[in-house]
């Protein structure tokens, strides 16, 4: 038989997701093992024993110096940070992307300035933002919503030009007008393809967000990791970078499912 | 009871004559079917009547005023695709003309108001057979059963004219059957005009009062974009059809017998 026709069974598909994972710590255990046969002190591949002991420490025991569990305080500067650049860039490619994508007179004004803004390396215009809004948490912010709100806008303004033609007509002969066409056909009907624009600006977003922590910040998960890079302290920039993996794929998935459970007739009217 | 006049219209794009000296006059409550060849003009014969085109030359008059130059509640359409919003339910579908009639700000009516449309949108339903689906979105629906919605979303706002872009050339033989009754009842018991475009030959002279044939007329060689299409055959569909309060049946033009 050709191998594209062997399919795997139901357990099968719940095990095979396992071994790859399974396959990466075996092999990091032993690199670190061999490692630590040469040098005892090895900080390059931290043990499984040292690295749970740097998670008890950041994790779960207050900090000597400020008494905060560090983990904990810069999770909640970092998702402060992102859930806030992603709020204003949401609400900016929401009202900005409606409009643009339905209005022709805007979107001839409007839509090549947009395409010119997407260009710019936000991480070029970072040093323009710390001097205009300071190193405090506005300049992260506005980092992120640069980053990603163009993007969004563009992506937003092309899904509502994509909506059939035949459907704003009927809208019209049923008596709606622009605004109620807004509200009722076109905004609803975007919601989500805004989620899964969210979803793909995710990435972006904790790229920047990291990236302005690395740079100027007292917290946050991407200030911790870059400040433990000057004593390589491997035993916790490990866990992070696994704890920032999981947050975003955790908020991948709850995106993913709010999805569905607040718009179910949009799995299938995708399909058609 | 709505008449329909088409006074020397002509639609070019960029220099390319699409329909040429289109002279038409559409009787109150007649059931027009437009039949041709792909790409002679029928649907864009239909789409200057939905305001979607302006004529390039000539008028388009509605019971003798000059047709509006946007869509409006007057002229129902139903398309042969997406003329349903699928993010929302029949019913929902079906409540959304009286609910941007009713609502200016919010286009979404509550409490009493809601009611009541509610009501007025179950008993099309009911009239087009889909009271059992009135909770399940568009995508779940077959495409027999889409049209059908289609027409109760069209109906709820009571246009005079229904515009019909080849709502049923997507359909199962059978399923069209029972949507052709559905069509004929709907023309009856209302008394709008309905033009629909079509390129099934039989549902034309099934549905239609009146048949027209729109054509491309032989072309030059050298100059093929300087011919439109117009109509060459206008033809009374035999026997009669007889709305029940309308005994005299609509015949061509303002003519009431030919």
């Amino acid at each position: 038989m050709r191998i594209l026709a062997y399919r795997p069974n139901k357990r099968a598909s719940l095990l095979l997701p396992a071994i790859p994972f399974i396959l990466l710590i075996a092999l990091y255990s032993f690199g670190s093992i061999v490692r630590h046969v040469g040098n005892p002190d090895d900080k390059l591949l931290p043990g499984l024993a040292s690295l749970a002991d740097a998670v008890r420490r950041v994790a779960f025991l207050p900090d000597k110096r400020t008494g905060e569990i560090v983990l904990w305080s810069d999770t909640a500067a970092s998702l402060t940070r992102l859930g806030a650049g992603l709020f204003f860039a949401t609400l900016i490619s929401l009202v900005v992307g409606l409009t643009v994508g339905l209005l022709p007179y805007l979107r001839v004004l409007l839509s090549p300035f947009i395409a010119v803004l997407s260009m710019i390396p936000p991480l070029a215009v970072l040093p323009i933002l710390f001097i205009v809004f300071g190193l405090g948490e506005t300049s992260k912010i506005v980092l992120i919503v640069i980053g990603i709100a163009p993007f969004m806008t563009r992506d937003l303004a092309l899904r509502v030009a994509e909506i059939p033609a035949e459907q704003l007509i009927k809208a019209q002969t049923l008596g709606a007008t622009t605004w109620q066409i807004l509200l009722r056909v076109v905004a609803p009907q975007m919601m989500p393809r805004l989620i899964d624009s969210v979803r793909l600006s995710l990435g972006a977003a904790w790229l920047y967000l990291i990236a302005s922590e690395a740079i100027a910040a007292e917290s946050g998960l991407g200030y911790r990791i870059f400040l433990m890079r000057r004593y390589l302290a491997m035993d916790v920039i490990l866990p992070y970078v696994a704890w920032i993996t999981l947050l975003a794929f955790l908020s991948d998935f709850l995106l993913r499912a709010l999805q569905g459970r607040l718009f179910p007739w949009f799995a299938e009217a995708r399909v058609k | 009871m709505t008449t329909i006049s088409f006074q020397n219209v002509w639609k070019e794009y960029d220099g390319k004559v699409v329909l040429e000296k289109l002279s038409i006059e559409i009787a109150p409550h007649a059931f027009v079917a437009v039949v041709g060849p792909s790409g002679c003009g029928k649907t864009t014969f239909l789409r200057t009547l939905l305001s979607e085109e302006a004529p390039t030359r000539g008028r388009i008059l509605v019971d003798g005023a000059l047709l509006p130059r946007e869509p409006t509640v007057e002229r129902g359409v139903v398309f042969q695709r997406y003329s349903v919003f699928p993010h929302l339910t029949v019913l929902q579908n079906v409540i959304l003309g009286k609910e941007f009639a009713g609502s200016k700000f919010l286009g979404a009516l509550y409490g009493k108001a809601r009611r009541k449309a509610t009501d007025e949108a179950a008993a099309l339903l009911d009239e087009v057979g889909l009271t059992a689906a009135s909770a399940k979105y568009p995508a779940q629906l077959s495409g027999g059963m889409q049209q059908r919605l289609a027409l109760a979303q069209a109906l709820i706002t009571r246009p005079k004219i229904l515009l019909l872009d080849e709502p049923f050339g997507a359909l199962d033989p059978g399923i069209k059957a029972d949507i052709h009754e559905l069509m004929l009842r709907l023309w009856k018991e209302t008394q709008m005009t309905v033009v629909m475009v079509t390129h099934d030959l039989s549902e034309a002279f099934r549905l239609g009062t009146r048949v027209l044939t729109f054509e491309r007329k032989p072309n030059s060689e050298l100059e093929p974009d300087r011919f439109g299409a117009t109509v060459t055959r206008d033809l009374d569909v035999w026997p009669p059809k007889l709305a029940p309060w309308n005994t005299g049946a609509p015949r061509k033009g303002a003519r009431t017998s030919s």
